[in-house]
């Protein structure tokens, strides 16, 4: 045995984390909100929802804590205020004359402000920090099932909707012209939206789960123009990061949403640079190999 | 393909639409789209044909008045595929990740279960769009790799495998050449054989007198409607083109004294 170690350090010390019971439960768990987190992100990167998860992600604080004060699962509370704050963001959209970034503005810092008033002010256990960051090393049984159970649900409805929430997302003139029903889309991805955050919250945080949402549906974007494919390499950096990131934070004891959120950063910088087709690199060498456009490469116009 | 067997027109009665910034885009406006006909709907930029258009689709709610196709109100009507829409090229995403297959699939989805699985028919009207509009052997491009015309013609397609009897295409020439123009007019005239109803807004009056049968004059609200011969006086032109005709428009008068 003693040999063996002499003769792998390096392998020892890779695989040595791997024995910690918590340690490999909070990679199963990261993997797990990896998984949906780029499903639902290549929906939202293309929908131009951005700055709504982020909105909805900070609109969940007063749900927790409300959550936590009443004894109710934290998912319910995170779910129904984030779903309340896209609510509360359309109806003042359509009763005044300001424009939708400012309404959302408005609506995500007061719930937040709002939810840090009630975290200092209602007595109960709940670490600010871990709300904000994630703390998925330390994540609880009963935390774990409520993750699960809002990825799950936001997995299967994303499965049985996908080719309507694509083109609510496509073209939601056409849905409509089809006679589909546009506001029912627009309040599923609303609401996958919400879960999907609750889903993240244990591992991200509030502050970070937007990267998770945002970054791998990006990545994936500059990579390819078929959508299967680039839900398919949404999904595998996405993984990829929350895993190595996990792993990477307990051996260099640095936080683990930052981790993971700085390895997603990185793949897509190494994308934007280097992508086949829509890479820096690419579009500057197009710049000079471009052939001048002409009708008669397509004769049957 | 089958022939429609019964035509579908179009009845707009008194509508007005009245944006939230108050602006008003359309006064009192009443036309009718007859039955298996080409109209064209014609009026400078801003003189409300988009948005004409947009509420005949329910795209948008009017502040008043009635819109009806076929007798049926516009949300049954696009719940039973009668109304299909090819719309203006800038108002597509062109780099949404979507082969031109998929687009024209998109047309057959109110046919399909909750899933939306293609079944064979499905597959086969797509594929006989794709033909018809010459565009099959584009069927697996990003639709951002297509040049202007093929753009048009894909969702033309998309339009053609919805099986819809009454056809709205909003501004089809812009951003083609003459020849694609040439090709979508040939197109419209045999879809109008087969019994559809087809309303094209445009602003290009020499193209109007080639093919339509009918055209509305629009500016703020219906100046003229008609047959093409009747409608196309220089006198109703000149209307529709060089000002508005204020003393019609009250409550327009009333904003622009406003401004001052």
């Amino acid at each position: 045995m003693s040999d063996t170690i002499a003769v792998f350090p390096l392998w020892n010390w890779l695989v040595e984390p791997l024995q910690y019971g918590f340690l490999v439960q909070a990679i199963w768990v990261s993997a797990f909100v990896g998984l949906v987190c780029a499903v639902l992100s290549c929906y939202i990167t293309l929908k131009g929802w951005s700055l709504m998860g982020d909105a909805v992600s900070h609109a969940v604080v007063p749900g927790v804590v409300v959550a936590y004060a009443l004894n109710i699962p934290f998912a319910i509370g995170a779910f129904l205020f984030g779903f309340g704050a896209t609510v509360a963001i359309g109806y003042i959209k359509s009763k005044t004359r300001l424009k939708e970034d400012a309404v959302i503005g408005v609506v995500f810092t007061g719930f937040f402000a709002f939810g840090l008033v009630l975290v200092t002010k209602i007595p109960s256990n709940i670490d600010l920090f871990h709300i904000l960051f994630g703390n998925v090393l330390g994540i609880s049984q009963q935390d774990i099932i409520q993750t699960v159970i809002a990825g799950m649900i936001t997995l299967v409805v994303i499965l049985i909707r996908r080719k309507d929430l694509l083109l609510f997302c496509f073209d939601p003139n056409h849905a409509q012209a089809i006679g589909l029903n546009t506001q029912l889309m627009f309040y599923t991805l609303l609401s996958v939206l919400a879960l999907t955050i609750v889903t993240a919250l244990q591992t991200a945080g509030i502050i970070l789960v937007i990267a998770m949402l945002v970054t791998p549906g990006s990545t994936a974007y500059l990579l390819t123009d078929r959508f299967d494919r680039m839900l398919g390499i949404s999904i595998a950096t996405s993984v990829f990061s929350c895993v190595m990131g996990t792993y990477l934070s307990y051996h260099f004891d640095v936080s683990t949403g930052g981790s993971i959120v700085v390895l997603l950063t990185v793949l897509f910088l190494v994308a934007m640079v280097f992508a086949p087709k829509y890479g820096i690199l690419a579009q500057n060498s197009h710049q000079y190999l471009k052939p001048v456009e002409n009708q008669a490469q397509y004769p049957k116009i | 393909m089958p022939t429609a067997t019964q035509t579908l027109n179009i009845s707009v009665n008194n509508l007005s639409v009245t944006y939230s910034n108050a602006k008003l885009a359309l006064y009192n406006a009443s036309c009718t789209v007859e039955p298996g006909t080409i109209t064209a709907l014609v009026g400078p930029n801003g003189s409300g044909k988009s948005t004409l258009f947009k509420s005949i689709m329910g795209f948008l709610k009017p502040t008043q008045g009635q819109i009806h196709v076929g007798g049926l109100t516009v949300q049954k009507a696009q719940k039973k595929q009668l109304m299909a829409y090819v719309p203006q090229s800038d108002e597509v995403d062109w780099n949404f990740p979507v082969s031109v297959y998929d687009v024209v699939m998109m047309g057959r989805y109110g046919y399909m279960n909750l899933l939306r699985i293609p079944g064979s028919k499905d597959r086969r009207l797509v594929m006989e769009s794709l033909e018809r509009v010459g565009m099959i052997d584009f069927r697996h491009h990003q639709i951002g790799e297509l040049s202007g015309g093929q753009k048009k013609r894909a969702f033309l397609a998309r339009a053609l495998a919805q099986e819809g009897k009454v056809i709205l295409l909003d501004e089809p020439f812009t951003g083609v050449d003459v020849k694609t123009e040439k090709r979508i007019i040939d197109l419209l005239i045999q879809l109008r054989e087969e019994g559809h109803t087809i309303l094209v807004s445009t602003h290009d009056l020499a193209s109007v007198l080639t093919f339509c049968d009918r055209t509305i004059l629009l500016n703020q609200t219906i100046l003229a409607s008609g047959t093409t011969e009747e409608t196309f006086t220089e006198e109703n032109l000149s209307m529709t083109f060089d000002g508005l005709p204020i003393s019609s428009l009250p409550q327009m008068y009333h904003t622009s004294e406003v401004d001052r």
